[in-house]
């Protein structure tokens, strides 16, 4: 029963972050119908940038809370500079061009900014620096610690602010009448270049504060991090339903959770044949999964070619 | 812009067949000639060139010919090769002591079918589900096939010791030919063929065997439906053709071609490992079929050629210039080539979508407006 | 040929999206061999209405009756292959294919050819490949393309695109040919000479479901027409008729020029 609900508190803090990921894709595909190959890449960035930004404010005597707000507020700009420049660079020339071609520069971008990720910062991994006691409290015999409980606590404050961007603001209007019908948009008279953008530059602000906390909860950022994090990122807005905010959120949660049970369990289930050196297969069979027997997800609409 | 010209040239030359029997004839002289010139390393290079070109030419049936992004595309390599590695070497006994005591050691030339059409039955459970959706969930879930294949085969070494996890297998044996190896130099009609020499010819005739099918098959009902959906998959459909059919006969096809590749790569190098099989091998071939213009043959060969010969250059020319200019290595020639993979996918999407050699059909409308003036 | 005189019988179709009613409760016929006209003002359903005989949408009630056989949902491959060819209201040509090889798409549904034909390249494979090269061609003949065959679909002029279109959708040897507005934005010569050719489209043997904004050629040229508002039929008569009926004259006072 411990076990189990360490697997909980576990999933639901690694889920959290899934579903701010998964926020970014879902947002683009809502606009645009692209899925962004290069989001995953954007958080790694992100990670990045704000582990280094850190340890060199830290190593400059910078204090401690300072030095972590600057750190998230420089990677968040960094993170919106890239996100709008890959939109203008590799998506909007192509946006009339045959499907396949936005694809594949997403593909040139990611592997792009994954190799300049390592020119940079190297292939070895960046540890982040411990800056507040980490207090663990035992909460029913589980274990959860300060870093997770600030994670979830800011994944699902963030997660609440968006919604009220985007149900309450002139912005998030705009935002969700280019969703609905582009062309009708426009004809009201929104710029929908500026509201591509700002969507983009929304979702790769989302991506650095995911990558900081993925890193603090592991204490760890790789170049190559972006790269599965973003595969199971994309998995939990299909979990939920592509283009649905609430749907990201959902399914970032669920596949944490599935994750996380799944690979605490797999052992069990399989007589030991199969262990949890498998973690990272689960959100690929989800993902198979879904698209054979739901793949509107669980709150999406139809989602049949568009004529 | 070159490229063109050469090719406008070939067009117009009164002969093709002379043109034809000169280009073979240099083709079975290469070896011979990379050798003496190169060295016996470069050989080898030319030998994996061919197995690229290969793959690259399997891919095109999926990405250029049909219009579905295969992200996962070693994937069916890997599976064709570790086919091969299991049933051609020690490894197995290591498993099943007591059934197979020395491994199991299948002719290769029994393998190779079975191999791409595990690998075909692969790409048919991928792309069932897959193929009726959009086609960015196709890239997605190739992608996530193709990590998961790895993880797969890094990790089935315990409690049964199938994959040998990340060391590999080793000691595969050599691909016979009329009782042959391969890996062996031999003398035929009083001329000695080194290992290199006898693979480059094996995959010379089975790249041969590549093209002409991908040709038929591009100037075929099947071929023509395929560019149909590529071109316009609603009017395709409307005209029809069953597009989820014949888009999964394009996947498993070429995963098929994947498949039966990995099993030649197994036996060439005799040692498999997970390393080979990395998404960065993918998008390399990927970036040949971009390169060269998707769904061109001679284009997906001449971005074969570019690519595979591309490390090498870079290898010889980027360490030793870092060293000159600053006395250390900056950037490893590694990561440079995949900076410049990237850098290709977006700035030929971007700017030249057909590819470095203009199309068939490009080529073929130039000539009839040229005949159309003068007519 | 069977002996029921309609060709389409539409019985109670509806169709909605999300709370949004396209189409309610449309009902009508096509009888064989006629060109049968569907107009309305803009938003009346027409598309929708075309969208769900080619079985792009599926009706969200009622049903349809092609040729003898009722259909509910159908993938638009089966109905092609029934014998529903259509054009698309905005060109929806394989662009980068050319002319000729636009046209031979089409007879795939009527060809065999597989994998094997296409690798052994035997005698009957290279008999029908033939065969198809030069019912394209004919076809490309007979809607008027003067330009080579081997020319790019995209490096046509509108007019002939439109005609490729039409020429691509003939070669899946149709029953009932739908065209989606073919008249959009075509000049009055190019419009007179499309009347002409759709006639002899008609005049062959094929019937014709034309929906057009172009109320002149719609009136000049269908046996019946149906016309369409805010997702219901309001009539359907010779075109005579329809232009005396008021729930018509109505519908198009109120909704604008067109």
């Amino acid at each position: 029963m411990e076990i189990f609900l360490q697997q909980i508190i576990n999933g639901l803090v690694q889920g959290s972050v899934y579903a701010l990921v998964a926020l970014g894709y879902t947002m683009v595909y809502g606009i645009l119908g692209l899925i962004n190959f290069a989001h995953g890449e954007v958080v790694m960035i992100g990670a990045m940038l704000a582990l280094s930004a850190l340890t060199s404010l830290l190593g400059m005597g910078a204090p401690p809370a300072l030095a972590l707000l600057l750190s998230i507020g420089l990677a968040m700009l960094g993170c919106m500079v890239l996100g709008y420049s890959i939109e203008r660079i590799a998506y909007r020339p192509l946006r009339h061009a045959p499907r396949l071609a936005p694809l594949i520069t997403a593909i040139g971008v990611s592997i792009v900014l994954q190799n300049l990720a390592m020119m940079i910062w190297g292939r070895e991994y960046h540890s982040f620096p411990q800056m507040i006691a980490n207090h663990s409290h035992t909460f029913g015999g589980a274990i959860i610690n300060d870093i997770q409980i600030i994670v979830f606590v800011l994944a699902l404050a963030i997660m609440a602010g968006l919604m009220v961007v985007v149900h309450r603001t002139r912005l998030g209007r705009a935002m969700r009448a280019v969703a609905e019908n582009q062309h009708a948009a426009q004809l009201m008279g929104v710029d929908i270049n500026r509201v591509i953008s700002i969507t983009f530059m929304l979702g790769s602000a989302l991506a650095a504060v995911a990558g900081m906390m993925i890193s603090a909860s592991y204490g760890l950022a790789h170049y190559y991090m972006g790269f599965l994090l973003g595969l199971k990122a994309f998995t939990a807005a299909v979990l939920g339903g592509i283009g649905n905010l609430r749907g990201a959120m959902l399914g970032g949660l669920l596949l944490g959770l599935i994750e996380s049970l799944g690979a605490g369990y797999i052992g069990d289930f399989t007589g030991g044949f199969f262990g949890s050196n498998y973690q990272d297969v689960f959100a690929f069979f989800v993902l198979i999964i879904v698209l054979v027997f739901r793949p509107s997800g669980l709150l999406g609409e139809r989602l049949a070619e568009r004529a | 812009m070159k490229h063109t010209t050469i090719f406008s040239k070939m067009k117009f030359k009164p002969n093709p067949r002379s043109l034809l029997i000169a280009l073979t004839i240099a083709l079975l002289l290469l070896p011979f000639i990379t050798d003496a010139l190169l060295g016996r390393g470069w050989v080898r290079i030319v030998d994996f060139a061919m197995l690229y070109i290969m793959l690259a030419l399997g891919l095109n049936i999926v990405v250029g010919y049909a219009g579905l992004l295969d992200l996962g595309y070693i994937a069916f390599f890997a599976v064709g090769a570790y086919c091969y590695a299991l049933t051609g070497s020690p490894h197995l006994a290591l498993a099943f002591p007591v059934a197979f005591p020395d491994g199991v050691h299948l002719s290769f030339w029994i393998v190779l079918p079975l191999a791409a059409l595990l690998a075909g039955g692969f790409g048919v459970l991928l792309g069932a589900p897959t193929l009726r959706l959009r086609g960015d969930y196709l890239a997605i879930v190739t992608l996530g096939f193709g990590e998961i294949i790895r993880i797969f085969l890094n990790n089935l070494n315990a409690p049964i010791n199938l994959t040998n996890g990340p060391q590999g297998i080793s000691r595969i044996d050599a691909v016979n030919v009329a009782g042959a190896p391969l890996s062996a130099t031999q003398n035929i009609l009083g001329i000695s063929f080194p290992s290199v020499h006898l693979y480059y010819y094996l995959f010379l005739a089975f790249t041969a065997l590549v093209i002409f099918v991908s040709q038929r098959l591009e100037k075929s009902r099947i071929g023509r439906a395929w560019m149909a959906i590529r071109e316009d998959e609603i009017a395709a459909s409307a005209m029809g053709i069953n597009t989820r059919d014949l888009k999964l006969l394009a996947f498993a096809m070429g995963a098929m071609f994947g498949g039966a590749s990995g099993a030649l790569f197994a036996g060439f190098q005799g040692f498999v490992s997970p390393e080979s099989f990395s998404l960065m091998e993918s998008i390399m071939v990927l970036c040949m079929v971009v390169l060269g213009g998707m769904g061109n043959i001679a284009g997906v060969i001449l971005g074969g050629i570019l690519l595979a010969v591309l490390p090498e250059v870079l290898r010889h020319s980027v360490v030793p210039m870092q060293q000159a200019l600053f006395g250390k290595i900056i950037v490893d020639p590694e990561s440079l080539r995949m900076l410049l993979f990237g850098g290709a996918l977006i700035v030929m999407m971007l700017y030249r979508p057909a590819g470095l050699l203009p199309s068939r059909v490009r080529r073929r409308e130039l000539g009839s407006d040229e005949v159309a003036e003068k007519a | 040929m069977t002996h029921t005189p309609s060709l389409l019988q539409l019985s109670s179709v509806s169709k909605q999206f999300g709370g949004l009613s396209a189409l309610s409760d449309v009902s009508l016929h096509i009888r064989r061999g006629e060109i049968y006209g569907l107009i309305g003002p803009n938003g009346a359903g027409k598309t929708t209405l075309f969208n769900v005989i080619t079985g792009l949408y599926q009706p969200s009630a009622g049903e349809f009756q092609f040729n003898g056989t009722h259909y509910q949902t159908a993938k638009p491959h089966v109905l092609a292959q029934a014998g529903i060819a259509r054009t698309f209201q905005n060109i929806r040509l394989f662009a980068n294919l050319t002319a000729l090889e636009n046209v031979m798409i089409g007879r795939h549904v009527r060809t065999r050819a597989g994998v094997f034909g296409a690798l052994l390249r035997n005698r009957a494979t290279r008999d029908e490949e033939h065969a198809i090269a030069e019912r394209a061609r004919k076809l490309l003949h007979y809607v008027g393309i003067s330009k080579p065959a081997q020319t790019l679909a995209k490096h046509l002029s509108y007019g002939e695109q439109r005609r490729l279109e039409i020429a691509r959708a003939l070669a899946t040897d149709p029953q009932l040919l739908a065209l989606d507005e073919p008249a959009a934005g075509m000049n009055a010569t190019e419009t007179a000479s499309l009347k002409k050719l759709l006639k002899t489209i008609r005049d062959g043997g094929i019937t014709v479901l034309l929906i057009e904004h172009d109320v002149k050629l719609i009136m000049g040229l269908c046996d019946r027409v149906a016309v369409l508002d805010y997702g219901k039929k309001i009539a359907e008569d010779v075109p005579e008729g329809v232009r005396k009926d008021p729930a018509v004259i109505a519908a198009y006072l109120g909704g604008g020029d067109d």
